[in-house]
């Protein structure tokens, strides 16, 4: 018979027993009788030789094996017996739970998918990311993206990887349709192969297309096709025109493929003619993915990569000395949501803490009166162990019910959650409820089921059963006061450090919000422009088509003032050099970082920046006039301290000559209102982009920006500032546009989304704690009525028991806000740490947030309190 | 005088009796009595609960059967699993009888 069979045919089992102990005591009484023994003494003596029969049942069915899930399966059904006949209170606990739980998944279904899911290529755990790694370091670390020199010597001669490449970039696709800035990946042509991606339709690239002249072909995202090809199978074999050159369309990514920067255009390394890449020093920036071979290991890897770097070293000293290549596992790169997302889980554990708290209040409630019933169950033999698993499965059952109402939840709020996550949450494709999701909820709410189910199953009576028996339930309720008191405890103190969290929270965004960003942010437009190739191959060609570009913007209706930028402010992307006040500059890697910007004279007053002295950058500042700079008051007090910076000599090492101080402007906050007074580099010097070297003309035109002042709302000119900077080659394209209103409300983002959360977070915690406060304080004056009867009937006045309730409470509640005090505080240090612009907790913070809590609590026990002062003396009496 | 069974050596016997064939469970009380010569007081209380024990570890297996008074009665018998455990149960019950009336005859001797 099967342990399933055991279960469900639990009946016939227990027929077949009583059956063969039956038949034993039957032959063994008519062998006695047939020895000549009196009938009624033959059954005495057989069943006195057998033993008691409940005793032997009982034994045979330890000896079973199973007899653990039969019990369990019996508390099961009793526990779901008793949760259907108090419906009430079930509701209240499963929705508890739901929220709890609900929440607490949604939060793990995020960073299962953002932080914890491996890479969505095949045997993941085998990829590499492979980097160089010099002796020296400087302020951006050892470690840096290879040169293609170094990476084809590498490939050539590792065993133990397949290596493959790619960098990014971008351009302008000008056909099919119109004109589009892209992300291009440059790759090599085994990359799709490395990673075990199949294409979605045609094919990957082949070897011999990966050099220079082979005939130019393209693989194109998903997206791109159904784009611009409307999903037509005859894009295959089309051609393409992305940056002036045609390519030949060979194949289409999968849908849902991620890597770097989404490329929708990718083309081969190899077909890159560029000197660059011919160049063992200067970094192209180029991605190394790479994966071990079958029976190779990491540390293989290592020794091998070492090795090969020391050959080149001795090979190409100049380029190769004291650089190396290191491999690590490759893992997604997500930048600083991921200590968003484990403080959002730190918060949200904390309301389901809370509310495991509330439903363990309320099933000690229901324990002590049922613990009568508990003795009885005692009496007539069950073992303390056997009781203490009955409780237990009864708060499992509980808490998998709330746990499944709570991915239930989860489940429905998981899309608006990540739609609403500010800017856009990495990998979001790859936030879904999948088992590893199931099994944290699954794990989650068993815990919360022992958590919350432990304290009243422990309850479970042992001893003085006869006192209990003979006691009403009320007499005996003052055993668990403590234990309810500690309850509330608990929720009080962890509803404050969730108040006083999202209280830092808001002060935080508030102060925040009125800094001054040191620029006029109303009326700004900003926007990348990508110029076409062959204006910029030629250096005098790109300044006279830059220029013209400024020329028709300015004539824009609506249009104030133009200038162009290269950084533009609390947008992502800096540009840190190094600086001295000297000829004789230190090293690269000691000098101070100043975070320069190649603006043209228009820039102060589109940004309408205040000059506090000297001039900004003229016309007159070209090529061939003295080199010059501005700098903001951060950088004059850094490099100048108290002296007047004006007609200083700074070396910038733009340009073989030092420049001039020329004028002073106030500090703009480059890095976000939140983070700029924690950034490292915050100092700011400006440079006219008229005075760029020549050579460098062509790099710093693929970054430049316009910003653009406008006398009418921003965005309603974006149309007419497109078609002017299109013109008549339908090659120039304005990407990225924004204003600088919305640069400064992203640069809030996280912050608001934290405190909006945490304050969510904070209400709940607060309405749960209320919500057991009055539980208990009902329940604990409840068992008090007769007591208060007798005060009253000996003269108590209303306002007497009232206190005398509230009196109860507020020492519980002062020692939650003591207790929780001290969490917040340390919650506050890792606010402080891990969200910028946060300072550490202020006393009145505390003071308003906890008089808030406090009185929210006390008016959740004066509802009771305020019942029992009611009660008619005579009737509560009457009661006991 | 009758003696009370070593710890474990129910299961032996039982295995035993049952080997010679199928039986229910009075049978095997009363053949365990008779083959003992009533020296070893086997407790009926705890044969059901061994014989259940080894139905469950599969070294029995039980069908309902007529006896031949006509009644249902649940006869045991020895599985594959149940015989090599006899048999390994056994080899060492008379390893270990051998080497206790080994060192018993030993300190019989010293004392002549």
């Amino acid at each position: 018979m099967n342990w399933w069979h055991r279960l469900l045919r639990r009946q016939q089992m227990e027929e077949r027993l009583e059956k063969e102990l039956r038949f034993h005591l039957d032959q063994m009484a008519s062998d006695l009788i047939a020895e000549g023994i009196d009938p009624e003494e033959a059954q005495r003596q057989s069943r006195l030789a057998l033993g008691g029969p409940e005793q032997v049942k009982e034994q045979c069915r330890d000896a079973r094996g199973t007899r653990w899930l039969e019990d369990f399966w019996q508390d099961f059904r009793y526990a779901l017996r008793s949760l259907r006949q108090r419906p009430g209170f079930a509701a209240i606990a499963l929705l508890t739970l739901a929220l709890g739980s609900g929440a607490t998944t949604v939060m793990f279904t995020v960073i299962n998918g953002v932080l914890l899911k491996p890479f969505p290529y095949a045997e993941p755990d085998r990829l590499v990311h492979v980097e160089e790694q010099t002796d020296w370091s400087t302020h951006w670390g050892n470690r840096w993206n290879f040169t293609y020199p170094n990476f084809v010597d590498c490939k050539r001669a590792s065993h133990v990887l397949e290596m493959a490449a790619w960098n990014d970039n971008g351009g302008t696709l000008s056909q099919p349709g119109d004109a589009e800035y892209v992300n291009r990946s440059e790759v090599t042509h085994d990359l799709f192969s490395m990673l075990g991606v199949p294409l979605f339709r045609g094919r990957a690239f082949r070897p011999e297309e990966d050099a220079a002249g082979a005939s130019p072909v393209a693989i194109i995202s998903h997206g791109l096709w159904l784009r611009r090809f409307g999903g037509s199978p005859a894009a295959i074999g089309s051609r393409i025109v992305f940056d002036e050159k045609p390519y030949t369309v060979v194949g289409i990514t999968p849908a849902g493929f991620h890597f770097g920067m989404d490329p929708d255009v990718i083309t081969l390394l190899g077909q890159n003619t560029s000197p660059a890449m011919r160049n063992r020093e200067a970094h192209r920036g180029l991605q190394v993915w790479a994966r071990l071979r079958p029976d190779e290991t990491l540390a293989q890897a290592q020794v091998e990569l070492a090795l090969i770097g020391r050959h080149l070293a001795d090979e190409y000293p100049k380029s190769n000395r004291g650089r190396s290549f290191v491999a690590e596992p490759l893992r997604p790169d997500v930048g600083d949501v991921r200590s968003t997302l484990w403080l959002l889980l730190g918060a949200v554990s904390l309301v389901l803490l809370i509310a495991c708290a509330n439903v363990a209040s309320l099933l000690l409630a229901r324990a002590v009166s049922r613990e009568r019933e508990l003795a009885m169950r005692v009496a007539l033999g069950a073992g303390r162990g056997r009781l203490v698993r009955q409780c237990l499965t009864e708060s499992s059952v509980l808490a998998i019910c709330g746990g499944a109402l709570g991915v239930l939840l989860a489940a429905i709020g998981i899309r608006p959650f990540v739609a609403f996550w500010p800017g856009s949450l990495p990998r979001a494709e790859e936030v879904q409820l999948d088992w590893h999701v199931l099994f944290f909820a699954l794990a989650a709410s068993l815990s919360s089921g022992l958590l919350f189910g432990l304290a009243p199953a422990l309850r479970a009576p042992a001893r003085e059963l006869e006192n209990i028996l003979r006691a009403g339930a009320r007499s005996i309720a003052g055993n668990s006061r403590r234990l309810h008191g500690a309850f509330v405890i608990c929720e009080i103190a962890l509803a404050v450090v969730l108040l006083v969290s999202a209280a830092v929270l808001g002060r935080t965004l508030l102060r925040l919000s009125s800094l001054d960003p040191g620029l006029n942010i109303r009326n700004i437009l900003t926007s990348r422009v990508a110029l076409s190739p062959a204006t910029l191959a030629n250096p005098g060609k790109t300044r006279v088509r830059w220029q013209e570009i400024l020329d028709r913007l300015h004539s824009v209706p609506g249009v104030e003032a133009v200038a162009m930028v290269d950084t533009v402010p609390m947008r992502e992307g800096s540009n840190p050099i190094g600086y001295s006040t000297s000829a004789a500059a230190p090293p690269e890697n000691q000098q101070p970082l100043v975070l320069a910007n190649s603006v043209t004279p228009g820039y102060l007053k589109v940004m309408g920046i205040p000059l506090l002295g000297g001039r900004f950058i003229e016309d007159q500042d070209r090529q061939g006039t003295e080199s010059v700079a501005v700098i903001d008051e951060v950088m004059a007090h850094e490099a100048f301290g108290s002296e007047d910076p004006l007609g200083k000599h700074l070396w910038i090492g733009i340009g073989p000559d030092p420049v001039r101080v020329v004028g002073v402007v106030r500090h703009v906050r480059q890095w976000g209102l939140a983070s700029d007074d924690q950034a490292k580099v915050r100092a700011q010097l400006y440079y006219p982009f008229a005075q760029v070297p020549d050579p460098l003309v062509r790099r710093w035109s693929e970054l430049m920006s316009i910003a653009v002042r406008t006398s009418i709302a921003p965005l309603s000119a974006v149309e007419s500032l497109r078609r002017e900077v299109r013109g008549s080659g339908n090659d120039q394209v304005l990407y990225e546009v924004s204003t600088m209103e919305q640069f400064v409300r992203d640069s809030l983002a996280r912050q608001r989304f934290l405190l909006l959360l945490f304050g969510i977070f904070a209400a709940l915690a607060l309405v749960l704690a209320c919500i057991g406060i009055y539980g208990v304080m009902a329940y604990l004056t409840g068992q008090r009525v007769p007591e208060m009867g007798v005060r009253m009937a000996l003269g108590a006045k209303a306002g007497d028991v009232i206190w005398l309730v509230v009196r109860q409470s507020l020492g519980m509640i002062f020692l939650g806000v003591g207790v929780g005090a001290a969490g917040a505080l340390a919650a506050g240090r890792v606010l402080v740490r891990l969200v910028d612009g946060t300072q550490p907790t202020e006393l009145s913070t505390f003071a308003i947030t906890i008089a808030v809590l406090v009185a929210a609590a006390l008016f959740a026990s004066f509802i009771p309190a305020r019942r029992a002062s009611r009660v008619d003396p005579l009737i509560s009496l009457r009661q006991e | 005088m009758k003696s009370d069974l070593p710890q474990g050596t129910l299961d032996l016997l039982i295995l035993q009796v049952v080997a010679l064939g199928p039986v229910h469970g009075y049978a095997i009380a009363q053949r365990l009595q008779q083959v003992s010569r009533d020296v070893v007081q086997v407790p009926q209380g705890s044969l059901y609960p061994a014989l259940h024990r080894l139905e469950n570890r599969d070294l029995l297996t039980a069908d309902w059967k007529e006896t031949e008074t006509g009644r249902e009665a649940k006869f045991y018998r020895l599985t594959r699993k149940g015989r090599a455990q006899l048999e390994a149960e056994a080899a060492s019950w008379r390893r270990l009888t051998e080497a206790v009336g080994l060192i018993l005859r030993l300190s019989e001797g010293g004392a002549e």
